[in-house]
Formats: C-alpha cells, sequence, structure tokens
C-alpha cells in the first residue's frame, strides 16, 4: 500500500530545492568574503528564526501577548552553561543537555502559563514582562550565598559544540576545504532552524493549531466547541518556551560565554517585533522578520560610519545611535504601511484590506 | 423524568447584579423534539442558553442531561458531553475558512496531540483525513459547501448561520441549541432553514430553538416554552401557546408582535 494521497513531486520543484540546498551549503563562504563577521551575522539570523518562531506560537497562533519571552532563551542558555563548563566542572555533551533545556524551558513556560490563564492583552502583557525580568534578575543574583549563576560576572569558557573528536569552535581543515569555527556552527544551526521549522509547520496544521487559532480567534465560541482552553492554552506556553529553550542552549555553545545582560527586556522587545513585523501567526513571514531584524542593525553599523564621513567629513552620531534611531523609524514606518506585516498570511491580509472592495 | 427526557431543568435562576434574568425555570426536553423557547427581547433566553451550557453559574438550579446531573459543569465538558449551541451574534472563528471552523468542531470527538502533530503518525494522519472528509460532509449539509475556503466572516450573513450550525454538528451533540437561527434570513433562506432543522432533527438530534420568527416556530416546534421577565410563563404545544392570553398580554407589552397567524 503506497500513502493514501499520491504525491507526484514535479522535477521542477526538485530542481528549485537543489538550487536553495546548495545555496543555503554556500552561504556561509559567500558570507566569508565580506568578513567572518558576517557569517556570526548568518548564526544569529538563525538563532533569532527559532527563537521568533517559538513566540509565534504564543502570539501569533494562540493570541497571547507575552512580552517576557527571552526567560526562556535563558534558561537553555544557562542551563548548558551550568552543564558544560568549568563553573561546577560537569561537561556534558550538547544533545544530551539540549533536552533538559528544552524540558526545563517548558516546564518555566508551564509555571507562567498556569497563573496567567485568565489573563489577556494588556494584563497578560504586564505579567509576562515581569516573569521575564524576575529570571534575568534572579540570575543576577544567585551568586550568594552559594554560586549557582556565577552573577553579573556571567558564565565563561562554556564548552563549545563537540561530536567525538571534532570541535566547532576550531577552524578545521575538511575534505580540503577550509571551514571556520562560525562556518561550522551555521550547519549545526541549520540543521537545527530546519527542524523548528518543520515542527512549526505540523503544529499549524494540526488539531493542537487549529485549537490554537480557535482560541485566538474566539475564547468562548472554542470553549463552548469542547476545546479545553486552559490545557491548550498551557500547551501553547510549553511549546514555545521549549523552542526558546533550544535557541538558548544553541546560543550558549556558539558564545561559549553567557550573562544576565543578554537577556533584557528589549530582547523580548526585539523578538516580539520579528513576529509582528514578519507577519504574525504567518510562519515564512515570522522568518522574513527574524532574518530582516538581525541583519538591518548590522547593516546600519557597518554603513553608518562611512556615510557620514563621506557627506559630512566626520562622524555626528555614532553608529550605535544611528543604529537604534532608524530601527526605530522603520519599526513606525512598517506598522504606518504595512500593518499586517511585510509577510502576513493571506487570512491576515485580506482581513485588513477588504472595506473598500466590499460592494454594498 | 422518563427515559424519554433528555434534558430536566429544574428551578433555574440567574441574576445579573438586581436583574432577574431566570427565576425558578423548569421544563423537560424528551428525546428527538424541536422544543422551542420564545419570549419578548429581554426576557431570559440567551441567559437560558449560557447557564445551560456553563458559560455562567447558575445561582439556583439544576439541570440534569441525558440521566446525569450538569452541575459546575465547564463549557467544554458540556460540548463533550453532548450538547451544542450557536450563538444570537454569531461567533465564528472569522479569520478561518469555512472548512476549518467545521474542522475546529471535531477538536471534541478527535485525539492527536503535540507528538501526533510533531510526527504525523499514521493514526494522526488517518484521523486528520477524517476530520476533513467529515467535515465538509457537514458543509455540504448544511447547504455552504462551495464557501469551504471562503473566510467565514466573508460569508454572507445567512451561510454565516448555517455554517454555525455545521459547526455546531461537528461535535457530534446530542442536544443543538440554537439562538435566533433565523435572525437576519429571508423568507427563502428561512424555508430552507426549517428544512435543515427537520433533517437534522430526523438524524436523531435534539433541537432547543430559540426564535423570534413565530411562524418557524409554530411550524417546527413540537412544544414551546415562554419565558418572560425571567419566569416561565406558558409551555405546552405551539397552537396552545399562542392562545394563552398571558403570552399574548407579554408580548402586546414588549416590541415584538406575536403573529398569530401562524
Ligand atoms: N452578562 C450579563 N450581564 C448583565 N446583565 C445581563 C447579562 N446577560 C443578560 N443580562 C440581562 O438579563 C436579561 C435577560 O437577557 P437575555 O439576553 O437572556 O434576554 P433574551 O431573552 O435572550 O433577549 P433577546 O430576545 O433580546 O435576545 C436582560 O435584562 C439582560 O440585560
Ligand atoms: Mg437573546
Amino acid at each position: 500500500m503506497s500513502s493514501h494521497r499520491p504525491r507526484h513531486v514535479p522535477p521542477k520543484v526538485w530542481a528549485a530545492v537543489a538550487l536553495v540546498a546548495a545555496a543555503l551549503a554556500l552561504l556561509p563562504f559567500v558570507a566569508a568574503l565580506a568578513g567572518q563577521a558576517w557569517v556570526r551575522i548568518l548564526n544569529f539570523a538563525m538563532i533569532y528564526t527559532m527563537l521568533a518562531l517559538g513566540l509565534n506560537i504564543v502570539v501569533g497562533f494562540a493570541g497571547l501577548l507575552d512580552l517576557g519571552y527571552i526567560a526562556f532563551y535563558a534558561v537553555g542558555a544557562y542551563v548548558y552553561a551550568l552543564l558544560a563548563s568549568p563553573h561546577f566542572g560537569i561537561h556534558l555533551p550538547f544533545w544530551m543537555i539540549l533536552p533538559l533545556g528544552a524540558g526545563l524551558a517548558c516546564i518555566f513556560g508551564v509555571l507562567l502559563g498556569a497563573p496567567t490563564l485568565k489573563l489577556r492583552g494588556d494584563y497578560l502583557a504586564i505579567v509576562t514582562l515581569g516573569f521575564g525580568e524576575i529570571i534575568r534578575i534572579f540570575l543576577n543574583n544567585l551568586n550568594a550565598p552559594v554560586n549557582i549563576s556565577n552573577g553579573p560576572q556571567g558564565i565563561n569558557l562554556i564548552d563549545p559544540f563537540r561530536i567525538g573528536s571534532l570541535s566547532l569552535a576550531r577552524p578545521e581543515v575538511i575534505l580540503g576545504v577550509q571551514f571556520s569555527g562560525p562556518q561550522k556552527y551555521y550547519y549545526l544551526l541549520l540543521l537545527l532552524t530546519i527542524g523548528v521549522i518543520v515542527v512549526n509547520i505540523r503544529l499549524q496544521n494540526s488539531r493542537l493549531g487549529r485549537a490554537w487559532e480557535a482560541i485566538r480567534e474566539d475564547e468562548v465560541a472554542a470553549k463552548a466547541m469542547g476545546i479545553n482552553t486552559r490545557n491548550v492554552k498551557l500547551l501553547a506556553f510549553a511549546m514555545g518556551a521549549s523552542f526558546g529553550g533550544i535557541a538558548g542552549a544553541i546560543f550558549s555553545a556558539t558564545q561559549q560565554f553567557v550573562s544576565p545582560e543578554s537577556f533584557g527586556l528589549f530582547e523580548s522587545v526585539i523578538v516580539l517585533s520579528m513576529v509582528v513585523l514578519g507577519g504574525m501567526g504567518n510562519i515564512p513571514g515570522v522568518i522574513l522578520g527574524a532574518i530582516m531584524l538581525t541583519m538591518l542593525p548590522e547593516v546600519l553599523r557597518y554603513t553608518m560610519e562611512p556615510l557620514q564621513l563621506a557627506l559630512f567629513g566626520r562622524v555626528l552620531l555614532d553608529a550605535e545611535t544611528v543604529r537604534l534611531l532608524v530601527f526605530g523609524l522603520a519599526l513606525v514606518a512598517i506598522m504606518l504601511y504595512r500593518p499586517a506585516g511585510l509577510w502576513p498570511s493571506a487570512v491576515r491580509k485580506r482581513e485588513l484590506e477588504t472595506p473598500k472592495a466590499a460592494p454594498g | 423524568m422518563s427515559a424519554l427526557s433528555l434534558l430536566v431543568a429544574k428551578g433555574i435562576s440567574k441574576r445579573f447584579g438586581g436583574v432577574h434574568a431566570l427565576s425558578e425555570v423548569t421544563f423537560t426536553i424528551n428525546h428527538g423534539e424541536i422544543y422551542g423557547l420564545i419570549g419578548p427581547n429581554g426576557a431570559g433566553k440567551t441567559s437560558l442558553f449560557n447557564v445551560l451550557t456553563g458559560i455562567y453559574a447558575a445561582d439556583g438550579g439544576n439541570f440534569i442531561f441525558d440521566g446525569e446531573p450538569l452541575d459546575r459543569v465547564k463549557p467544554n465538558e458540556v460540548a463533550e458531553r453532548g450538547i451544542a449551541r450557536t450563538f444570537q451574534n454569531i461567533r465564528l472563528f472569522q479569520n478561518l475558512s469555512a472548512l476549518e471552523n467545521v474542522m475546529i468542531g471535531r477538536h471534541v470527538r478527535t485525539k492527536a496531540g503535540v507528538f501526533g502533530a510533531m510526527f504525523r503518525d499514521k493514526a494522526t494522519r488517518a484521523e486528520e483525513a477524517a476530520i476533513e472528509k467529515r467535515s465538509y460532509e457537514l458543509l455540504g449539509y448544511v447547504g455552504v459547501a462551495k464557501r469551504a475556503n471562503d473566510l467565514a466572516k466573508h460569508l454572507a450573513y445567512g451561510d454565516q448561520r448555517r455554517l454555525e450550525i455545521a459547526r455546531a454538528l461537528a461535535t457530534e451533540p446530542k442536544l443543538l441549541a440554537l439562538d435566533e437561527p433565523a435572525a437576519g434570513m429571508n423568507a427563502t433562506e428561512t424555508q430552507a432553514l426549517k428544512r435543515l432543522l427537520q433533517e437534522i432533527r430526523r438524524d436523531g438530534i435534539t433541537i432547543l430553538l430559540i426564535e423570534h420568527d413565530m411562524k418557524l416556530v409554530m411550524s417546527v416546534c413540537d412544544r414551546v416554552l415562554v419565558l418572560d421577565y425571567g419566569r416561565k410563563i406558558a409551555e405546552g404545544s405551539a397552537a396552545e401557546v399562542q392562545k394563552d392570553p398571558k403570552v399574548i398580554a407579554a408580548y402586546l407589552g414588549g416590541e415584538v408582535s406575536l403573529e398569530l397567524k401562524g
């Protein structure tokens, strides 16, 4: 017996897939032409993609505004940092820690979700915001009386990702090709990111995904249709948090250093911006949002000073200031001109375009 | 309280602040009947639905559904027990397609969880296929199959009402509670609705019908309960209720006139 729906994949599609695969495989070498920094930026784009997709489950699918999402990223990052560094002298392998990080983040997701089940909108946003800050403050202060988190100094010398003798942190020649550390991480991240994307697509097109969307659309009607909104919302928090935890663990392994500073409110806001700007609830849109918002500040960082020198002969505003300024303006512009996001799901787009076309 | 009765309501009361939306309402709905619920605006009809489906807790009284009490049961559990409803001011999942709306109705009778969604095992794939097939059937059953892939909010008013019925039917209810399904429908649509209600009943589903369209009520309902200011003022066959002086008085005092021609 073959599968119940015959699948004929036309050769054109295969060709397109092969082309994209080849492009993705070569990308880190193309980026390296502009400098290894750009390979690192690519890696960050993928970490942020995972984060944004996780948050998209809570915000985009289930319609629950979460401003403390970065806390789960922190949990994943610290789980890896504590279990693979000289800090406790524990050195577990990445593949063992990854499920632990995802699992613990998932538990934190439920811890946040459970007391906030009855809250919506602004109220939920405030509580989740507080939660995010509490986690960060804990990490800042858990260095006494027992030193768990090493406080504001953070944790250093974290193990890189290793398989056998292959460490992703060192440059290496494989099959006659020179790979830098970030280039090797790129492939690991690509693998994880593709996995996260596939799982997200599957979740959206499932019984659970529909239940999330039902709650977003009308919670009372969802209940009346027999959806256990409490469990389904908790699952949204738990799943979203797990993806945050996974992204955090890989972040920790890539950077080999974590400190509470990386997990502030501003990070939560950035990830939320990726979801909203890209197109809430639409997976390709969210990916686009994550890539654009990771790239934009970096592009500005590298172009603003030369540009000012060319225009005014000296640097009037430092790169960081311009970066935030342009970032803010871009957000405002997109909200004004593309309120449904850069790549809205078909559904939202139609919603926001109807009025004039409707007859009568 | 015989084996005939599907729903027994005893002394149901509900207050909103000083408003007595329901006062000691008692009635019984038998298996397989179409039971009408009428009354002037603000009589408490929708409140009765909300208390029955667990959206509000009753201040007094209790329901026995299919032989078992329905006390302090959450709305989703009510649906699971076999009561599905529609809403007076249509509450579809507006930004989802008509088909998806009905598929969500299948939620309560299906099982796939996180792992099914992630790994798409054989059982999950089969369940998904069955959900989709059944949902198409139901869209056809209520007559909106052509709009399957349109967003719910882009459907015409009458189609939205029918879609809401399809979504409710997808939960496999024993009792289907409809809150003014004919509101906003023209005469042709109301005729079609009447045939649909009769077909649903023929398929073994009991119907509780709130309706202001008296012609429809008189032509499809086996029995009718009349509420006024939260109190039961009459109950009986459509013909009996129509002649009841208390009912006539209640309607003359209200905004809606009772069309005695039937
Ligand atoms: N959630 C609520 N809060 C406060 N008062 C309410 C609420 N729901 C209903 N009421 C009041 O209870 C009374 C009964 O309202 P209900 O909606 O049940 O009437 P109805 O018979 O459905 O009327 P209609 O024919 O207009 O739909 C009204 O006085 C209404 O204002
Ligand atoms: Mg009403």
